[in-house]
């Protein structure tokens, strides 16, 4: 037995998951508290592992293609995106042009699917209910274009190597054209039922504060860096599949608290729509498929291709030996980087404030495992 | 003075009730019934694999190539042939899906020459027991058969 008496104050251990709801998955989270405060966290992941990267060594490089869209399964569009244009690389093949405006129009549809699914849970998490429902609402007209143009929902397994399978279907534009139209005021609607609502504010605002230091020391990108005040896009930086032709602005903010990352994704929704308007006004006519043969067969090599995903920079580090099969593929998966700074954040805050950080980081387990 | 007013009157609260309030109308109901009630899925939707049969005589359009065996990625297709002596052509005997190990990547459609397989817009697929996962010829040139409910 401890000699402590009653007054002594003790540090709590306390499990957070890997069942519960706020943890968007099978995160489990260790906290040491003082009463309220949190001490510091732990971190244990792992328990939506399956593999992933040695599965790819089994398989051809048309056959793995499917399994990338079970990492985020929120985004699978991004996801099958970064995986062909790593493939395209050591391929050495391009995308037709037709091909690069489908594959803009649907990541970026998939990246206001991602962010409306996020914003949803995020604002359960905090207590406001409404949200979800109506970001649900939303979602469902971009996860319908989805089926229709590919045939699933969620795990899409849209785009091919080389190019696509799936021509675009009979009023597609017009469908795009309408979700632009429809999504625009439904946003204004969840800013007016959240961005000055007090309780909402006084939740977010000065919790969970990473500055751009601590934010390029983590290795931390997407939204969560450019509320820090950086201007980093790698649609900007590094532009692919012809992202240098829209014109587009990088939404950033100051304090890099968590209501500044709200803001910032608010505004990337907006922007979203702006590439998805000028995209589908200029889809050109011509092939879908590039030069691949039916048998992919790289050249010995190497290539990483990083593209941003709604959740950070996504990367796909693809080795060929020559043979059908990738020699090694390793993924650069933006949650599991972006989550290694919850720690930091969340340091000497208050225990309802965890579940508002660990919304705000918007993980996926399904990528943090493999 | 006037954020002060703006606070006490809970202004931004109310704003907020009025987005609620506008969503309340009934015309704005998206939920589906859905067993009554059932979704239309897309044409290209990847659901129930099928075997098709040729509508004319009523035989497989199988012409057991093993091509969908060998581009799926999780190997749960099993194609039986053999080879007839009459008319010197391979046909088939057994096919079996596996469809508790399926993804719907639809790979496998994609693979067939002469459109025997299909990935078809059934998407009701459970079962009470592991085993009846798994299909057979018959099963897949009959199709699932859904309970229907009507309310």
């Amino acid at each position: 037995m401890p000699d402590a008496t009653f007054l002594d104050s003790t540090e709590l251990v306390l499990n957070m998951g890997p069942q519960h709801p706020s943890t968007h998955g099978v995160l489990r989270v260790i906290l040491k508290l003082d009463g309220e405060k949190v001490l510091g966290t732990d971190c244990v992941i792992g328990y939506l592992h399956r593999g992933v990267e040695k599965i790819a060594e089994n398989r051809t490089y048309a056959q793995f293609n499917p399994y990338v869209d079970r990492m985020d399964y929120v985004a699978a569009i991004s996801n099958g995106l970064g995986y062909c244009l790593a493939v395209e690389k050591l391929l050495n093949v391009e995308a037709p042009p037709r091909a690069q405006v489908v594959r803009v129009i649907l990541t970026e549809l998939n990246r206001i699917a991602s962010h409306l699914l996020w914003l949803g849970t995020h604002a359960l998490d905090i207590g406001a209910i409404t949200p979800v429902f109506y970001c649900l609402r939303e979602r469902e007209e971009a996860l319908k274009i989805f089926e229709k143009y590919c045939g699933a929902r969620l795990t899409t397994h849209a785009f091919r190597i080389g190019g696509l399978l799936y021509e675009t279907y009979e009023g597609f534009e017009r469908e795009v054209r309408d979700f632009c139209k429809m999504f625009v005021p439904k946003v204004d609607e969840y800013e007016e039922l959240l961005t000055n609502n007090r309780i909402w504010k006084a939740r977010l605002i000065g919790v969970g504060i990473l500055s751009a230091e601590e934010c390029k020391e983590y290795g931390v990108t997407g939204p969560v860096l450019r509320a820090a005040g950086v201007k980093w896009d790698l649609r900007k930086a590094q532009p692919y599949s012809g992202y240098e032709k829209y014109d587009f602005e990088i939404p950033t903010r100051a304090n890099g608290d968590t209501y500044d990352r709200y803001v910032v994704r608010m505004q990337e929704m907006r922007q979203a729509v702006r590439i998805m308007e000028q995209a589908v006004e200029a889809i050109p006519e011509g092939p879908i498929m590039g030069k691949v043969g039916k048998v992919i067969k790289p050249p010995v090599g190497e290539a990483y291709v990083s593209i941003e995903a709604p959740k950070g920079e996504l990367g796909y580090y693809v080795v060929s030996d020559g043979s059908t099969q990738p020699y090694r593929c390793r993924v650069r998966p933006p949650s599991f980087v972006n989550l290694q700074a919850l720690d930091r954040m969340i340091r000497g805050g208050l225990v309802a404030d965890v579940v508002a950080v660990i919304g705000t980081l918007d993980i996926v387990l399904g990528e943090i495992d493999r | 003075m006037f954020k002060l007013l703006k606070k006490i009157f809970l202004v931004d609260l109310f704003q907020g009730l009025r987005v609620t309030f506008r969503n309340q109308n009934p015309k704005y109901i998206y939920t589906e019934q859905y067993p009554a009630e059932r979704p239309q899925v897309a044409e290209r939707y990847r659901g129930a694999p099928r075997l098709n049969n040729n509508p004319d005589n009523g035989e497989t359009l199988c012409i057991a190539c093993n091509l969908c065996a060998l581009a799926c990625p999780e190997n749960l297709i099993v194609v039986g042939s053999e080879r007839n002596e009459a008319t010197r052509r391979k046909e088939l005997t057994y096919f079996t899906y596996d469809t508790s190990r399926c993804m719907f990547c639809g790979l496998c459609e994609d693979a067939c020459p002469v459109d025997a397989l299909e990935l078809t817009q059934d998407f009701e697929l459970a079962t009470y027991t592991r085993e009846g996962q798994v299909w057979d010829r018959q099963m897949l040139e009959e199709g699932p058969k859904p309970t229907q409910y009507k309310c």
